[in-house]
């Protein structure tokens, strides 16, 4: 007898060491700070700290689409250069295009001359008629594919990059299934700040201005073809009022802003505000150079997502490898600006589809109320125990305790993250946990009244109870991992803290009470027993 | 010894046809609830139908009607208000307008601002949720529901046998069907969380049922005389006391909640209260009297 309760005990004490220790860091930091910074803690959820949590729907089929058009816009610069004349092209389904030829060996030209310029095309000629003949280009299934793969892996890692740049502790920016990414961001305050941060697809291209036709004609419908009108965007920043111009540019991009190696902000624009400064890698140096040395007096357009942000002349050849968009920022919005553009393009645009933004004041609040809700509930469920079973009570309590100690230190361990929902599963579990002393001590009163011992009473009584209330929590248990698998955010938090209560549970309500009237008995056998 | 509950002998199968009808009304309420919830007559959470919900506070205490009125000159009549009295905290839900999805936050926080300059406002929450996630989200849900239901007759079909599972899933039923009915005869807001509560107290509820079914086992294999109806009232009479006490303090801590826990989880813990009341009625007056019925009175063993 004696060597079980020893064992137990010592199991219990080595439990509760451990615990204690591993929760330390969770609720206070008089450990010293190497420690702490190396232990496991619970985290708080974004309803409890505040923050903004963002789910974003990629839009892979644009990414494809946008890179189809662009392959043709390519295809006939292409055969233009090689002095193959294009009468008109015409989209193909979502990931092909058809190209025009006059009669004439220009079709077949075409052909070679496209399948090694461009290699991620598959090229056929079309059918040949007395008025010309055509060209198809349909983007091969594997570089679909590899588009598909890498929208959201390379989206989360440019998100991620922007947001490590931005400064944010402890941010979490994961894939979800195919075409999501789940962005969590703790201790963020402007929602609206954070998703132009996240959610900008910061594609930078460079444009020529098409000056020798007339915006007005192209606004009344004859775009010339080549061309598309863009809008400049500018703002008043006294007023904060915007005006949008339309200017006529080249479809096709010189330059794209993967070629950018830095960007960062001044101050002081001829326009007055803030201003984003970029410096080319040694490719995008050469091509620029090349632009601005073909194209003085010319007007080149700095375009980022479809707007124009500026398009001054140039002036002279740029060899230096440096640029400027000036569009009249604020010193936070360049600065941001800056960011996206180091961290690089989206590889396929976003859509916010669920934002969640909790203000701190609120969070705090929860905490609070939230404590205080379980703090009163204990106290009652501790109070009404010891007054129903006295003695026996009070050894329900304190595997109470217990229970409280190591669902802590559970959660430390495994790192999980409480939420708002999460303190009212640990509540909860509070209530439930005293349900299996209250199942045995019913029991143990059942066999007192059938005038066994004492010491057999409360065996029988343990003996009996145990299938009952594993039974009895296995269905809760199994109702919490459902939610679990099927939960998100906040009630995953709920899940989580309300399957450990009830599993801890059944450790400490069968085994941490036991050992204690064990231990009484096996000094002195009771006599009696106060239930 | 303190007893709540002093040895009774209460005859719970002689009443069970009351308690048929008066568990028939119940259920057939939420089953009604059920079919406007689809229907979407419900207050359904914008979690659920998409939509965009504010929480904000204001330095002083602001006119509903004002912002009402607001609201309504920028195209959102639809709004619904609530207020937490004592506190200036204002909650607006505006509804997803058809497939779009299309994020209004910002525009009515600014709105709200620049129309009532002199009372100035902190937001402190915002959530936005598209359709799509909504859909998503209602179906999760409802899977949850049932692969709970499936596994729990599956688990006491092993524990006991068939007809308890079933029994006890029936019970189960009626109590989620009745937490929905309340709902939504309170007109309160059907969300994630009520969801939640939904499955939390389906298996509380079997925590009752089942403490029930082991002493009916019991019975019927210590006793070899009498009815098999005798031996559910001797049973259940013989765990009153503590289906009494543990629903007791299940019930204490989920009160606790409902006054103190704070704005966000008060109806979670009113639909748990609820729960653990009509998850007790139910272990005692619905799954006890459903094995009766459907067992015969003749006394045959439950497998162990």
């Amino acid at each position: 007898m004696w060597k079980s309760i020893q064992w137990r005990a010592t199991l219990i004490a080595v439990l509760t060491a451990v615990s204690i220790v591993v929760v330390l860091p969770s609720v206070s930091d008089i450990l010293p700070d190497a420690w702490n910074r190396k232990m496991p803690k619970i985290h708080l959820g974004l309803d409890l700290q505040g923050g903004v949590f963002l789910r974003l729907a990629v839009e892979i089929d644009k990414a494809i689409e946008n890179t189809t058009l662009r392959y043709a816009d390519d295809a006939r610069s292409i055969c233009r250069e090689k002095g193959i004349p294009v009468l008109g092209w015409q989209k193909e389904g979502q990931d092909g295009f058809s190209l025009k030829f006059p009669p004439g060996d220009f079709a077949g030209r075409a052909v070679s001359l496209l399948k090694d310029e461009i290699p991620s095309l598959d090229v056929s000629l079309g059918e040949t008629r007395a008025e010309g003949a055509s060209v198809t280009g349909r983007m091969k299934p594997a570089e679909i594919l590899a588009i598909r793969n890498n929208a959201v892996v390379q989206g989360v890692e440019t998100i991620r990059n922007r947001i490590d740049q931005f400064g944010v502790r402890e941010p979490q920016i994961v894939a979800e299934g195919e075409d999501r990414i789940v962005v969590q961001l703790p201790g963020v305050k402007d929602q609206q700040r954070a998703i132009e941060l996240v959610g900008k697809t910061a594609l930078l291209e460079f444009k020529l201005v098409d000056e020798g036709s007339s915006i007005e004609d192209a606004l009344k419908g004859a775009v010339p073809e080549d061309d598309e009108i863009l809008y400049q965007r500018s703002v008043d920043l006294q007023t904060g009022r915007a005006t949008k111009t339309p200017i006529l540019v080249r479809k096709r991009a010189l330059l794209t802003g993967d070629t950018i190696k830095t960007a960062k902000v001044n101050f002081g624009s001829q326009r007055g505000g803030a201003y984003v400064s970029l410096s080319f890698d040694p490719r995008g140096t050469k091509v620029f150079d090349r632009i601005t040395a073909e194209n003085v007096k010319r007007r080149l357009a700095i375009v980022l997502d479809g707007t124009i942000y500026s398009a001054p002349v140039i002036q002279e050849r740029i060899s230096g490898g440096e640029a400027q968009i000036t569009g009249d920022f604020t010193a936070e919005q360049a600065s941001d600006l800056a960011i996206v553009l180091r961290a690089g393009s989206l590889p396929a645009p976003v859509k916010v589809i669920q934002n969640v933004t909790v203000g701190p004041s609120l969070g705090l609040d929860s905490i609070q109320k939230g404590l205080r809700a379980g703090i009163i509930g204990a106290i009652l469920v501790v109070v009404f125990m010891a007054v129903y079973y006295k003695f026996a009570g009070l050894v329900a309590d304190f595997a109470l305790i217990f229970n409280l100690l190591f669902l802590m230190s559970g959660m430390a361990l495994l790192e999980a993250t409480l939420t708002l929902p999460g303190i009212a599963g640990v509540i909860l579990a509070i209530g439930m946990a005293v349900d299996s002393n209250v199942l045995i001590f019913e029991r143990i009163r059942e066999e007192i009244r059938t005038k066994k011992g004492v010491r057999a009473s409360i065996d029988a009584g343990y003996d009996k109870a145990f299938w009952t209330v594993v039974d009895s929590h296995v269905t809760t248990l199994i109702t919490a991992m459902i939610l679990f698998q099927f939960g998100t955010g906040p009630i995953k938090g709920f899940a989580v803290t309300l399957s450990m209560g009830v599993a801890i549970n059944l450790f400490t309500a069968l085994v941490c009470t036991k050992v204690v009237f064990d231990y009484i008995n096996a000094r002195r056998p009771m006599q009696a027993l106060s239930i | 010894m303190m007893e709540l509950i002093k040895k009774t002998d209460i005859d719970f199968m002689g009443i069970r046809k009351y308690a048929f009808a008066f568990s028939g009304v119940l259920v057939a309420l939420g089953l009604f609830g059920v079919v406007q919830i689809y229907r979407g007559h419900a207050n359904l959470g914008i979690d659920l139908a998409g939509g965009t919900s504010i929480q904000m506070k204001f330095r002083n205490p602001v006119s509903m009607d004002e912002v009402r009125r607001l609201l309504g000159g920028a195209g959102h009549q639809e709004a619904s208000l609530q207020e937490v009295r004592g506190e200036n905290i204002l909650i607006i839900k505006v509804g997803a307008k058809g497939k779009e999805e299309k994020m209004v936050s910002e525009q009515v926080v600014s709105l709200l601002r620049q129309k009532i300059p002199d009372n100035p406002l902190t937001v402190e929450s915002v959530s936005e949720i598209g359709p799509a996630i909504g859909k998503k989200l209602r179906s999760d849900a409802v899977l949850a529901l049932v692969v709970s239901a499936i596994a729990i007759i599956v688990y006491l079909a092993w524990r006991f046998e068939f007809k308890f599972g079933v029994a006890a899933a029936i019970a189960t039923f009626h109590d989620v069907a009745t937490l929905v009915g309340v709902f939504y005869l309170l007109g309160k807001e059907i969300d994630l969380l009520f969801i939640t509560a939904l499955l939390t107290i389906g298996g509380y509820s079997l925590t009752d049922t089942v403490v029930v079914f082991d002493r009916i086992r019991e019975n019927i294999r210590l006793r070899k005389k009498g009815t098999f109806s005798e031996t559910i009232n001797l049973s259940v009479n013989e765990v009153l006391s503590r289906t009494v006490v543990t629903s007791l303090t299940v019930f204490i801590t989920c009160v606790s909640l409902l006054f103190f826990g704070g704005v966000v989880l008060k109806e979670f813990a009113l639909a748990l209260t609820i729960g653990v009341v009509v998850g007790t009625y139910s272990s005692v007056f619905v799954a006890s009297p459903i094995i009766a019925v459907w067992r015969g009175e003749k006394m045959v063993e439950v497998k162990r």
